[in-house]
Parts: structure tokens; C-alpha cells; sequence
């Protein structure tokens, strides 16, 4: 067994496609439509074969909830790994990326949270004293 | 307003007083994720959230919302009340 996909739900799939190639830097994979929605991934530019992000429409009831509670705690339920938090900050801050978190050390890593306009927070994450 | 000697009574609210003066305005989830890395304290997130309530209730923090966030911030005014009501003795001596 082996992950090949993981989700983020969205509040509309077009403009998070936007934002995750975007600004973000993600390259767009598969895009089929299924209904009223689409089978819409994205990849890392870095890792093309690797896993794939689903931009998964956040329609169910309780998945709005959900989203509002974390965001109401500034919680980040994904994550994504970055060489430098600090760099890739200043870079999205200059894209007019919101941050919820500035980069902070924590313990072994520095994190930093930003908002990704579709509903969600988002963590990035490096190892301590990456250069 | 909440007791604020009290509130300075236990060690991870005071925790959290510290964080906050490192940085004003953090999320809950930064505040947990500060108190379990830098301090080693292992609160679950309703714990924390207990704390920061009688914190309030103090009035040494105050929370705000923007947009769809809550942040949360240091009021160190109860301090500056608690300074005032003793230095006020030493800085002016009753008359012999």
C-alpha cells in the first residue's frame, strides 16, 4: 500500500486550482470532470510522479464546520515541506499570501501558517537552521 | 475582572504569558504548538484553552478576532495596577 493522493477541500475548485499553481507553485496533474465537480489534482514541481493534492470540493455540510472551527484556532490541518520557511515566507508575503503564524521555531523544525484563500490554513515546514 | 494573582499562579499560564510577549497575536495553535516545543508542556488544546480563559478572565489577555481567525494578545495593564498599589508606599513615605 501507498499514498498516492491526499486531500485539501476547497470551497471552489477554479480558484484553488489558481492559487496552488499559482502562487503556491504546484503544476496542475489530473483534471476530469465528474459531474458537477472534476477529479482536480495537483503536483509538486519538485516531485511530478510523486503524491498527488487533491483539490477536493468542500460541499458536505460538515466539512464547512469543520473548516471554520480550525480556522477559528488557527489550526493548520495540511502541511507541505519547504527548503527554507523564511525564504518561502517572504516570497508569499510578497504574493499578498495572509499569514496567520510568521516562521517561529519549533523545537527541531520552523513552521509558518498562511491562509490558501479556499477555506483552509496551511503549514509549511523545515528543519531547523536550513540554509 | 478575574483574580489576576491567581492566574500568575500557575506555571503554564505564565508559560503563556511569556510566549505572548515573544510575540503578540498568536492563534491558539500557535500558542499549544510554542508551549509543547519550547516548554515541553504536553496540555492538550482544551487545556490550553482553559488557561487562556482564566487569563481573560484576568483581563492579562485579550483576544481578537480577524476575518476568520481569533488571535490573542498580552494586556499587561492588571500588572501596572498590581506595581501601583504598593510602589504608591514607597514612593511616598508617610509623614513620621
Amino acid at each position: 500500500m501507498k499514498i498516492t493522493v491526499t486531500s485539501v477541500l476547497v470551497d471552489h475548485q477554479a480558484k484553488a486550482l489558481a492559487f496552488y499553481t499559482d502562487i503556491l507553485g504546484f503544476q496542475p496533474k489530473n483534471d476530469i470532470p465528474l459531474g458537477e465537480h472534476r477529479w482536480l489534482t495537483v503536483v509538486s514541481a519538485d516531485a511530478p510522479d510523486g503524491v498527488e493534492l487533491v483539490l477536493e470540493p468542500d460541499e458536505h455540510p460538515a466539512a464547512k464546520v469543520f473548516k471554520t472551527a480550525l480556522m477559528e484556532d488557527g489550526i493548520p490541518f495540511t502541511a507541505f515541506g519547504v527548503d527554507e520557511v523564511e525564504w518561502e515566507y517572504e516570497r508569499l508575503r510578497n504574493l499578498g499570501v495572509r499569514f496567520t503564524q510568521e516562521p517561529t521555531a519549533m523545537g527541531p523544525v520552523t513552521t509558518a501558517v498562511f491562509d490558501d484563500t479556499c477555506g483552509n490554513l496551511i503549514q509549511i515546514v523545515s528543519p531547523v537552521n536550513a540554509v | 475582572m478575574g483574580d489576576v494573582f491567581k492566574a500568575l499562579a500557575d506555571p503554564t499560564r505564565r508559560a503563556i504569558l511569556d510566549e505572548l510577549t515573544d510575540r503578540n497575536d498568536q492563534t491558539l495553535f500557535e500558542l499549544c504548538a510554542r508551549l509543547a516545543t519550547k516548554h515541553r508542556l504536553a496540555s492538550s488544546r482544551q487545556a490550553v484553552s482553559q488557561h487562556i480563559d482564566v487569563l481573560v478572565a484576568a483581563g492579562l489577555v485579550e483576544t481578537r478576532r480577524e476575518g476568520r481567525y481569533r488571535f490573542h494578545h498580552f494586556n499587561p495593564r492588571p500588572l501596572e495596577q498590581i506595581a501601583v498599589r504598593w510602589r504608591r508606599s514607597v514612593d511616598t513615605p508617610e509623614e513620621p
